[in-house]
C-alpha cells in the first residue's frame, strides 16, 4: 500500500473509533456532572466538576436501586435458564443424528427471525394468573426465550469443536457418558459455555420492551427507566443511560473472542 | 441409556420451553387480535388499529427509519470489514472497539445522543463555537421533525451496525485469498475485485445479516422514546401504548400480528432476493 493509501486507511480507522467511543465518552461526562453540568452552555468536551457523588445521588432515587437488583435478578436467572436449557439440546445436535435434528435446529432459527419480545403482550395474562407477572422470574423466562436461540447453536458449535474421541477414550477407561461428560467435556467447553451465558445476561441486562410490559412495581431497570423518562431531570436520564452501558462494554470485552461464535452462524 | 432416546431427552427440555414461550403466545397473539374487542366483528380490533389517528403516521415512521438505517448499516459494515483486511497490526482491538455498541441497549444508545443532541447539548455547543449557531437550538421536538428523525438514524446506526460487521467479517474470513490474488494478476483494479469478486461470495452473509437487522429494525422502540418521546410515533411504540397505557390487549394484539407479519414478509423478500444458486458458491 502507499503511504498516502495507508494514512487514508488509519484516518478512516481512528475516525470510526472516535464515532464508537465519544458519545460514551460524553454520556460518561454528563452522568457525573450532574444538574449543572447538563445545562451549562455552550459545553467543552473536557469534564467540570465531575464527581462520584452525582452517580451516588441517583442510585438514591426511590426505586432506582430496586429497579438495578431486579435487573441483576432477571439477568442472572436468564443467564442459568439459557444455559442450563441450551447447553443440553447443544450437545446433542453436536454429538447424535437424529431424526427430528433439522427440523428442531429449523425452529432454533426462525426464532432468531422474529420479534420475540412482541410475545410478551400474551402473557401478561397468564403471568398474572400464575403469580408471574411484575416478578424479576417471569421477566426472565422471557429473556430466556431470547437468550436460547443463540445459547444452543453457539453450545452446538463448541462441543462440535471438542474431538468424540476425547469422550471415548474416557468410556474406555470405565467412565459412563455422563461422567466423561464432566470430567472432559466440560471442563474443555468452560470458556465458551461462560461467553454464551454472558452474553445471555446482556441480552437479558438490555431488554426493554417485554420488561416494561410484564412488570408494574417491579420494574427492570431499563423498564423504571423507560416508564420516568418524560418526567425525569436530563441528567438523571444521563446517568441511567450511562448505568445501562457499563456492564454491557466489560461483559463485551470479556467474550470479545466469541463474538463470531455468536453472531456470525449464517443460515448456510 | 438408550442411545436412541438420549438426544431427544436432551433436546427435549428447550423443545418445551420453545414451545410454551414461543409457539404459545404466538397463536395466542393470533387468536387475541381476531377476538373483536367487544365488537362483534372478528376484525374489531383491526378497524380500531387503522382508524386510530396515529396508526398511519406510526406505520411511515417505521418504514422510513427501516428503509434509511439499514442500508446505511450495510454499506458501513462492508466499508469497515474491508478497512480491517487491510490492517494486520491492531486489528483485534480495532475490531473490539468497534463491536463495543453490540453490548449497547437500544434505550442507552437513545439516551447517549440525547446528551449530543439536546438542546444545550455538545453537537449543539460544538455548532456555536464554530460559529453556526447562536444559542441552544431544539432539533428534538414536534416543529423539528426531519432532525428529530435524523438523530433517531443517527442512534440506531451508531448502535446496531456492529451486528452486521460481525456477520460481515465472519463472511470475509471464509473468501479464500487466492480469488483476490488471481483477480489482481489479471489486473483488476480494488473498486473491481470488490464488486466482482468480495460482493458475490459474500452474499450469504449479507443476507442473514440483513434478516437478522431488518426483523430488529422494524422492532425500533426505546431509543425513538429516549430521544423524542411520543414526537416520533412508531409501531411497537404503539403497541406499547396500547397495552400498558390504554389496557386494551386486542388492539395491542393486532399491532403484534401486523409487525409479525411485517418482519416475515421482509425475512422473505430477502431471502428470494438474495438467492443463492449452490452450484456458483465456492
Amino acid at each position: 500500500m502507499t503511504r498516502s493509501g495507508r494514512f487514508l486507511l488509519w484516518s478512516g480507522i481512528v475516525a470510526l473509533c472516535a464515532w464508537v467511543l465519544v458519545p460514551i465518552y460524553l454520556i460518561g461526562v454528563g452522568a457525573f456532572g450532574g444538574r449543572a453540568a447538563a445545562f451549562r452552555w455552550p459545553k467543552g468536551i473536557l469534564p467540570v466538576n465531575t464527581s462520584l457523588d452525582q452517580i451516588l445521588v441517583f442510585l438514591r432515587i426511590e426505586g432506582v436501586a430496586n429497579a438495578a437488583m431486579n435487573s441483576l435478578i432477571a439477568a442472572g436467572l436468564t443467564m442459568l435458564f439459557s444455559l442450563l436449557l441450551g447447553a443440553p439440546a447443544g450437545y446433542a445436535l453436536a454429538r447424535f443424528s437424529f431424526r427430528g435434528a433439522d427440523a428442531f435446529r429449523l425452529m432454533v432459527l426462525l426464532t432468531r427471525a422474529f420479534p420475540l419480545a412482541i410475545l410478551a403482550l400474551p402473557l401478561t395474562v397468564i403471568f398474572i394468573k400464575t403469580g408471574l407477572y411484575d416478578t424479576p422470574l417471569g421477566v426472565s423466562l422471557v429473556h430466556t426465550a431470547l437468550a436460547l436461540p443463540f445459547a444452543t447453536l453457539v453450545t452446538a458449535g463448541l462441543f462440535q469443536g471438542i474431538p468424540r474421541e476425547f469422550e471415548e477414550a474416557a468410556w474406555v477407561f470405565g467412565c459412563t457418558r455422563f461422567q466423561a461428560i464432566r470430567k472432559v467435556v466440560l471442563p474443555l467447553a468452560l470458556p465458551g459455555l461462560a461467553a454464551s451465558a454472558v452474553f445471555a445476561f446482556v441480552i437479558s441486562w438490555n431488554e426493554v420492551f417485554a420488561a416494561s410490559v410484564l412488570t408494574v412495581r417491579e420494574r427492570t431497570l431499563t423498564a423504571y427507566l423507560l416508564t420516568v423518562l418524560s418526567e425525569s431531570p436530563i441528567h438523571y436520564r444521563f446517568a441511567g443511560g450511562f448505568i445501562l452501558i457499563v456492564p454491557s462494554i466489560v461483559f463485551i470485552f470479556a467474550v470479545r473472542r466469541y463474538l463470531f461464535a455468536l453472531w456470525g452462524v449464517t443460515s448456510r | 441409556m438408550n442411545q436412541r432416546i438420549l438426544p431427544y431427552l436432551l433436546v427435549a427440555p428447550a423443545v418445551v420451553f420453545l414451545g410454551a414461550f414461543f409457539i404459545v403466545p404466538l397463536v395466542q397473539t393470533i387468536v387475541l387480535s381476531f377476538d373483536g374487542g367487544g365488537t362483534g366483528n372478528a376484525l374489531g380490533n383491526y378497524s380500531r388499529m387503522v382508524n386510530d389517528l396515529n396508526f398511519g403516521v406510526s406505520l411511515r415512521n417505521t418504514f422510513m427509519l427501516v428503509l434509511v438505517v439499514v442500508p446505511l448499516q450495510l454499506a458501513m459494515a462492508l466499508a469497515m470489514g474491508m478497512m480491517l483486511q487491510k490492517i494486520e497490526r491492531g486489528r483485534e482491538m480495532v475490531l473490539w472497539i468497534w463491536t463495543i455498541p453490540l453490548g449497547v441497549s437500544d434505550l442507552a444508545a437513545g439516551l447517549v445522543w440525547l446528551a449530543l443532541l439536546q438542546n444545550t447539548g455538545y453537537i449543539n455547543s460544538a455548532l456555536f463555537h464554530l460559529g453556526l449557531l447562536d444559542g441552544p437550538t431544539p432539533w428534538l421536538n414536534s416543529e423539528t421533525p426531519v432532525t428529530l428523525f435524523a438523530a433517531i438514524v443517527l442512534a440506531e446506526v451508531w448502535r446496531a451496525t456492529a451486528v452486521v460487521l460481525i456477520v460481515i467479517v465472519a463472511g470475509l474470513q471464509t473468501i479464500p485469498k487466492e480469488f483476490g490474488e488471481a483477480a489482481e494478476i489479471f489486473g483488476a483494479k480494488p473498486w473491481r475485485k470488490f464488486t466482482r469478486i468480495t460482493l458475490p461470495l459474500l452474499k450469504p452473509s449479507i443476507q442473514s445479516a440483513l434478516i437478522l437487522r431488518t426483523v430488529l429494525a422494524f422492532e425500533v422502540f426505546a431509543a425513538v422514546y429516549a430521544l423524542g418521546g411520543r414526537n416520533f410515533p412508531v409501531l411497537v411504540g404503539e403497541a406499547y401504548t396500547w397495552q400498558n397505557e390504554n389496557q386494551n390487549y386486542g388492539v395491542a394484539a393486532a399491532y403484534a400480528v401486523l409487525i409479525m407479519v411485517i418482519s416475515l414478509a421482509a425475512t422473505l423478500v430477502w431471502l428470494k432476493a438474495l438467492r443463492t444458486n449452490p452450484e456458483t458458491q465456492a
